[in-house]
């Protein structure tokens, strides 16, 4: 009896030292956060596309309750899903395929386009921070809050630009794109804009890359016009966002 | 696959390059797509293997943002520290450019199109 609690103790350890090696390598947490997606893709068919059943989002709370759960810093986390991270980069690239694809429509729509744009930057930086501003935020969250539409490489610099928190920029623009993931879509169908065109054009300026994932898991031309609309308003929201916050924050 | 993946690489680092070149406020990637977007346009059509390659990366594109997405955890105590504007700040920043875009550009498509009608 003795004999078989010491070689469980045995095993018990050697588990424990296979685990402290493993996972402080890539391989686990890149794993782990493929196989959180492919959760998050698959509660979402289960639901037949439910707007709330929102991969990302699902993704994010598998693996913060494991890193929590295994006490794994987001150093650690970040080491070995970095892989990931990099691949933004080409990924923003290949927007230039669809949008290429789609030259003729993105001609004819263009000065359309561009009056959305005006409004939707416009609109993007003053809703959020007033609505913070409003309720009492303190100024450097209003400034963090403001560029939050814009992919984050971008309004991490705006943030950076204003006075706001850069990282938690960040973090707060990836739950705007979650909460555009889930409710953007059936917004845009309650304000009756049904064309894929406009609708992704939408979900891009206000939604970034986020609202542009979204946008292709819906429709290919969506996607496209998303991509576009992200891309652009990266660039608006810089050039409007710092004088818009000495407007309203005096 | 693989000249398509350094195909994007390619134009990613000649927008590295130029947004430093030219100090722009963009990212490098963003330039990139512009610049891979000039030159489609003039080479007037899509190698297969980056229309493939292309397409099988952004119809994933949701899994990239999750790592980064992940680091919510690290501003939890910040972020519940001002909750409130923080969450309605979320909702009606969201809600607000979502609805204006989308309606503006049908407007202007619903006034271009009368507008071409009537001459």
């Amino acid at each position: 009896m003795a004999a078989r609690t010491a070689k469980g103790g045995i095993v018990t350890a050697r588990l424990a030292d296979v685990w402290t090696q493993l996972a402080s390598q890539p391989l686990l947490w890149l794993m782990a956060t493929l196989a959180a997606y492919v959760t998050g893709r698959w509660v979402q068919d289960q639901t037949k596309g439910h707007p709330l059943a929102n991969p990302v989002a699902i993704a994010i709370i598998l693996l913060a309750a494991a890193l929590i759960l295994t006490g794994t810093p987001y150093d650690t986390y970040i080491n070995g899903a970095q892989i990931l991270n990099f691949l933004l980069g080409p990924a923003t690239v290949a927007l230039a395929v669809p949008l290429y694809q789609n030259l003729d429509k993105v001609r004819r729509m263009l000065p359309s386009l561009m009056v959305g744009l005006a409004i939707g930057s416009t609109v993007g930086v003053l809703s959020s921070s007033g609505t913070a501003l409003l309720l009492g935020a303190s100024k450097p969250m209003v400034l963090t809050l403001a560029p939050k539409a814009v992919t984050s490489p971008i309004a991490m610099g705006i943030s950076q630009t204003l006075g706001g928190l850069p990282p938690l920029t960040a973090v707060l623009v990836i739950l705007t794109g979650i909460f555009a993931g889930m409710f953007g879509w059936p917004i845009l169908r309650l304000v009756g804009v049904h064309d894929p065109a406009a609708a992704g054009f939408a979900m891009g300026t206000a939604a970034h890359g986020i609202g542009t994932a979204r946008a292709f898991q819906i429709d290919f031309t969506a996607g496209t016009f998303a991509g576009l609309g992200m891309g652009l308003n990266g660039l608006a929201t810089a050039v409007i966002a710092p004088p818009l916050m000495t407007l309203i924050m005096g | 696959m693989i000249p398509a993946i350094a195909t994007l690489l390619l134009f990613q680092l000649l927008g590295e390059g130029l947004v430093r070149l030219l100090a722009l406020p963009i990212p490098g990637p963003v330039a990139g797509m512009a610049l891979l977007f000039v030159v489609l346009i003039i080479h007037g059509r899509v190698p297969e293997g980056l229309r493939t390659t292309a397409g099988g990366l952004l119809q994933h594109l949701s899994l990239l943002f999750i790592p980064a997405g992940t680091g919510v955890i690290v501003y939890v105590g910040r972020i519940a520290g001002e909750a409130v504007p923080i969450a309605a700040a979320l909702v009606v920043g969201t809600i607000l450019p979502i609805a204006a875009t989308g309606l503006a550009v049908k407007g202007m498509e619903w006034l271009r199109a009368r507008r071409r009608a009537a001459s």
